[in-house]
């Protein structure tokens, strides 16, 4: 008895012990370049695990804030201006198509369901030559009106198939007997099922923001004009060719990844059941 | 028809309009459109004359995308194959370790204290965009600003820019992009352990079963629908990757980690003249191979659709 617990112990301990080296290792390359942002180039030089001479600036903050070509103080208002809208726009349409696909019926209602869902699996290259085509037809390349239809029509597949999936554990009793006394189906949409998705709906909106937020590939395409870029269009191109500035480059990469991850502080929950709900509960 | 049916009719149509118009019409014009236009434009030449399947022999058949010559040396010859061999590189070193480790972390995660914090760092990788993610593994792996080179010293190996080089730049931006996805398959399985009744491992301890045991014969088995959704998945991911090998090499040294999505985007956006005829093609072959491994992935989807049809 004795040594059946001692073993139970050990493989505690031993458990312990492989999943916070696990997670050491994980953690490793964020203070990593938490480091090289605070620290000047001849320390991030020498690695910045060594601490014999330790000199904390901001100087890199403000090299990659007030960049000369490429400043991030504008990438992120830039990005912040095509995130928003991008996050709600589909948010909004795409709650109306969730409910209709789940509580209406009409002939071809499941291929069209299908054939929306299905582009959530696309590769974005698969599609980028003709958007890039289409929008220059449309006189939409280089602007965020563009970019931002484009990721609110690429967000649909995913939230639609997401949301239909929420719709259906929402019990039909407290909208049947509103059906009866005469509500019309917009009514019953925002009076009774907008309050009772909310916990969806900050789902979506965590995954949506923090996609469209790391978007490099659409906003590549087309966006060009130096004072447009967005801030994952920056960080590339603060890297140079053959010096590579780490100072600056891994400041910008925590100014980029603060937004998100305050966020992700903040909503954790939501992010994670959005990840799991949009792939499981299918 | 009475008069009562088509007003109900006609509401119908008006709430169809209503709740579906905008995402038809978004849908239409953004992604459906788009694709087939991609299509299209792989079957005709620069000039616009219909070429059959020419591109495709073309997008296919070079150095870029499978170079034979490499291959068959492989693996004494080193990288660049051609960015389809690197992809299938990409998914044999990823997919295994990536999937693997996430299972044996949901697991393990069960019985630890501050699971929760882990979790929350390993997740990290999910959240952080994938252009930074490029400049972090870029740093980690440098001479001189690498911390994983302290940790190969201690094995005897010298430090070096793993990413410089050809013979080992694809197979560490492949190893590391573990370090990014992890995450997912970890909170997938996660969730699939806490769907499995406890009542199974009680009754499994009374016929007095041993956890190894217990995990092969009722954890594994049960998990293999979560396991198939994490692989496609992973798949899915491992195919469309640009973003990371663009901030961390942009496809090089001299196309070492060059892979299908970098490609088509330079066939068409760097090379000069543009090539739509070669990015369409090579567009269309990674679509191709993308739905068949959404089907998968969404064969549960289209098993509750065909099922409500029916009804």
């Amino acid at each position: 008895m004795r040594i059946r617990r001692l073993k139970l112990l050990l493989v505690k301990i031993l458990t312990h012990v492989i999943a916070w080296i696990i997670a050491f290792a994980w953690i490793l390359p964020f203070m990593g370049i938490f480091m090289a942002s605070i620290r000047p180039m001849e320390e991030i030089i020498a690695g910045w695990w060594r601490f014999d001479s330790f000199h904390v600036t901001l100087s890199n903050f403000i090299e990659a804030w007030h960049h000369p070509s490429v400043p991030m103080s504008r990438g992120i208002i830039n990005s912040l201006i095509v995130t928003i809208p991008s996050s709600i726009i589909p948010l909004i349409v795409g709650a109306l198509a969730a409910y209709g696909f789940s509580r209406f019926s009409f002939p071809l209602k499941e291929m069209l369901f299908l054939t929306i869902v299905t582009f959530m699996a696309l590769p974005p290259q698969a599609i980028g030559i003709p958007l890039f085509i289409l929008m220059n037809q449309l006189g939409l390349v280089d602007t965020y009106v563009g970019l931002v239809l484009f990721h609110s029509a690429n967000g649909l597949p995913w939230i639609i198939l997401f949301l239909r999936n929420y719709f259906e554990t929402v019990p039909k009793e407290l909208e049947d007997a509103a059906r009866v006394d005469g509500a019309s189906e917009i009514q019953i949409f925002l009076g009774i099922i907008l309050p009772v998705i909310k916990p969806a709906l900050y789902s979506i909106l965590a995954l949506q923001f923090t996609w469209v937020w790391s978007d490099f590939f659409y906003a590549l395409i087309l966006i060009y004009t130096p004072d447009n870029l967005l801030a994952s269009q920056r960080i590339p191109l603060m890297k140079g060719e053959y010096h590579i500035p780490w100072g600056t480059l891994c400041a910008a990469s925590i100014i980029m990844i603060s937004v998100p991850a305050i966020l992700y502080a903040f909503l954790q929950k939501y992010f994670i059941r959005g990840i799991v709900g949009g792939v499981i509960k299918g | 028809m009475s008069k009562g049916d088509v007003m109900r009719t006609r509401t119908l149509i008006l709430n169809i309009l209503i709740f579906l118009l905008p995402s038809i019409i978004l849908v239409s014009i953004f992604l459906i459109y788009p694709i087939f236009y991609t299509i299209y434009l792989s079957f005709i030449d620069i000039d616009g004359s219909p070429v059959g399947f020419e591109n495709f022999r073309k997008t296919l058949f070079r150095s870029d995308v499978l170079d034979f010559k490499r291959i068959r040396g492989f693996p004494s010859v080193s990288p660049p194959y051609g960015a389809l061999v690197h992809n299938v590189i990409w998914i044999a070193i990823h997919l295994p370790i990536t999937t693997f480790l996430g299972l044996i972390l949901a697991v393990l995660l069960r019985n630890v204290k501050g699971a929760s914090i882990i979790k929350a760092i390993i997740f990290m990788g999910m959240i952080i965009p994938l252009v930074v993610s490029g400049i972090i593994i870029h740093f980690t792996f440098e001479k001189d600003t690498g911390i994983v080179n302290v940790f190969l010293g201690f094995l005897g190996i010298e430090p070096k820019s793993w990413l410089m080089y050809p013979e080992t730049a694809l197979y560490t931006l492949a190893l590391s992009s573990v370090w990014i996805w992890t995450g997912f398959s970890m909170v997938v399985y996660s969730a699939g352990l806490e769907a499995i009744p406890k009542e199974l491992y009680e009754a499994a301890e009374i016929d007095g079963t041993g956890p190894i045991q217990k995990f092969f014969y009722i954890t594994l088995p049960l998990l293999k629908p979560v396991t198939i959704t994490v692989v496609t998945m992973t798949i899915l991911w491992e195919l469309k990757i640009f973003d990371f090998v663009f901030s961390s090499t942009r496809g090089g040294p001299g196309g070492a980690t060059n892979v299908l999505a970098l490609q088509i985007y330079f066939d068409y956006f760097f090379t000069i003249p543009s090539r739509p005829d070669l990015a369409c093609s090579l567009a269309s072959i990674l679509t191709l191979i993308t739905l068949a491994v959404a089907c998968i992935a969404l064969k549960p989807v289209i098993k509750i659709a065909v099922r409500r049809y029916a009804v």
